[in-house]
């Protein structure tokens, strides 16, 4: 039988897997060719298997049509005979289809040095993550502009944009070299968790597309770990990051897509596996000297996967913190920070603290002040939340501050 | 907003004056919260801890152990912070943990010129 849900399935897993192959392959001046042959060979799988059935192994069969294309198309483009064939590597004009290699080893490689030339810093962070989405995650054009709440038009333009940008760049498909790495992986780490991010913080209700755009996150993260060349204390901390964070995914969004807060979540959906996960790759990554700010934010994240109250929870978690500021400041950091102030030493002096941050501007400034008077003074946490109502951007913050005044009483 | 160089001037020789491990933990917590305090407000720059040893060189090739080992004020690390003025770098370094201890001093000079490509 037919199952019309394997195409889109193997579409996921394959599409960035033979585009990643025929990109390295013809070089990244081609890579709009590579995509349309991708897509030729899913269309033609979608008219061939619903008369004939499904093939006993549809990747390899996946794998076999693509090349033909490659190979039918190579040998018929002008532009290729005369431009790109002689420069492949290939000692005669005539493609075999043998060089096409797709064996799991290849795959992997060529997947990797996408990474890297993806997420390249001569192109911005938005137009990596589309790109990567694109072209190592294998999502469709409506889903990227489903997850950016934005529509396909613009995202084609941006990504057609970013590819432009990074063949004028002329950047090659391949590892940086040992000296290179730490630099090039700052960036392809960036991207990562910027798309984990997307996932988990995204404003987008869409829970399905949210979950997956975390787990491609873990996923090209593992894909680092699992390479020699780029298994690294930095990335393994990344990923024990994301693992901590991602077991709560199903506990901090409830059926109708609302969030949950942290104190309301029910315990019983954390995902355990995943926190024991985190814990072992946090492990991984306290080989050598090096302190990212990955490690430190796993460090929070690993405190956050216990529930419980505890003066040390906080004292660590503000420890964390005070060096994470001090690598990077962010608005949110030092909110945070603030917040396991008053939770390590008591909410007067991090009220003392919270009053010199001067984010005025920042709504949850306000509801951190709203948060630290709650129960000091009833009257003046009510002000700072109604402040933060007022300054909220969506409808769902708006609420959980609403939720915070009402339980103030009278 | 200019930058203020914070030098944390202390005891770093005299066996008796330094702190067991366990004190060390303490007064490094104390540290990172006052330094974290510091860059939560988004004004702190960057710092660096020294070495207890080092080597002092003077006029007519002299060179000694250092540092300065005939003080008991050793510079122990500096920090650099953004402040308006000195009045709010002086307000922000007084919560300095190493004030706690008799004989520590803190300076604070304002960086004035830098050198050419640095």
């Amino acid at each position: 039988m037919y199952d019309n849900q394997i195409i889109p399935h193997l579409f996921r897993t394959e599409y960035r897997k033979i585009v990643s192959v025929l990109c390295k392959y013809f070089g990244f001046e081609q890579i709009e060719i590579a995509e349309d042959i991708v897509s030729e060979t899913f269309l033609t799988a979608t008219q061939a298997w619903g008369p004939e059935g499904v093939p006993g192994n549809p990747s390899a069969w996946l794998y076999h049509v693509a090349k033909n294309k490659a190979k039918n198309y190579l040998q018929r483009d002008v532009n290729f005979k005369t431009r790109i064939a002689p420069q492949l590597k290939s000692e005669s004009n005539e493609i075999h289809e043998d060089e096409i290699d797709l064996s799991p080893q290849n795959i992997n490689d060529s997947q990797l040095q996408m990474m890297f030339a993806i997420c390249h810093p001569s192109i911005s962070t938005e137009a990596q993550i589309g790109l990567s989405l694109r072209i190592l995650c294998g999502f469709g054009i409506d889903e990227i502009a489903t997850a950016f709440l934005s529509n396909k038009e613009t995202i084609n333009k941006r990504l057609f944009r970013a590819k432009e940008k990074l063949r004028e760049e002329k950047i090659n498909i391949e590892l940086p070299c040992a000296t290179e790495m730490d630099g090039r992986l700052s960036t392809v780490l960036t991207t990562i968790y910027l798309l984990f991010n997307e996932g988990y913080y995204s404003v987008s209700q869409n829970k399905t597309i949210r979950k997956e755009l975390c787990l491609e996150a873990m996923r090209l993260c593992t894909m680092l770990v699992e390479n020699k060349n780029t298994n690294k204390p930095q990335v393994n901390a990344l990923l024990s990051l994301m693992c901590f964070h991602a077991s709560r995914f199903d506990a901090r969004i409830n059926k109708d897509g609302e969030l949950v807060l942290y104190e309301e979540q029910d315990i019983n959906l954390w995902n355990t596996d995943l926190i024991s996960k985190g814990g072992y790759f946090l492990h991984c990554a306290m080989a050598g000297n090096m302190l990212s700010k990955y490690h430190l934010e796993a460090g929070i994240a690993y405190w956050n996967t216990q529930k419980d109250d505890t003066k040390e929870k906080w004292e660590n978690i503000l420890q964390y913190y005070n060096r994470l500021l001090q690598m990077e400041y962010s608005p949110v950091a030092a909110l945070n920070r603030t917040y396991a102030l008053s939770k390590a030493y008591g909410k007067e002096i991090a009220i003392a603290e919270a009053e010199k941050l001067n984010l005025e501007s920042n709504h949850f400034y306000f509801a951190l002040l709203g948060e630290l008077y709650s129960d000091v003074d009833n009257e003046k946490a009510r002000e700072y939340f109604t402040k933060a109502v007022s300054l909220a951007k969506t409808i769902t913050e708006k609420q959980a501050m609403q939720k915070k005044i009402d339980k103030l009483g009278n | 907003m200019d930058e203020f160089i914070l030098l944390f001037r202390l005891d770093i020789i005299t066996k008796d004056a330094q702190p067991s491990p366990e004190q060390m933990e303490i007064y490094m917590k104390q540290y990172h919260d006052w330094v974290g305090g510091i860059a939560a407000q988004n004004k702190f720059v960057g710092g660096k801890g020294l070495s207890t040893e080092g080597k002092v060189l003077k006029y007519d090739n002299v060179i000694t152990d250092g540092p300065f080992a005939e003080i008991k004020e050793s510079i122990a690390g500096f920090i650099i912070i953004k402040a308006k003025d000195f009045n709010e770098a002086v307000e922000l370094t007084k919560a300095c943990p190493m004030l706690n201890g008799k004989g520590n001093s803190v300076e604070i000079r304002k960086i004035t010129a830098v050198h050419e490509n640095s």
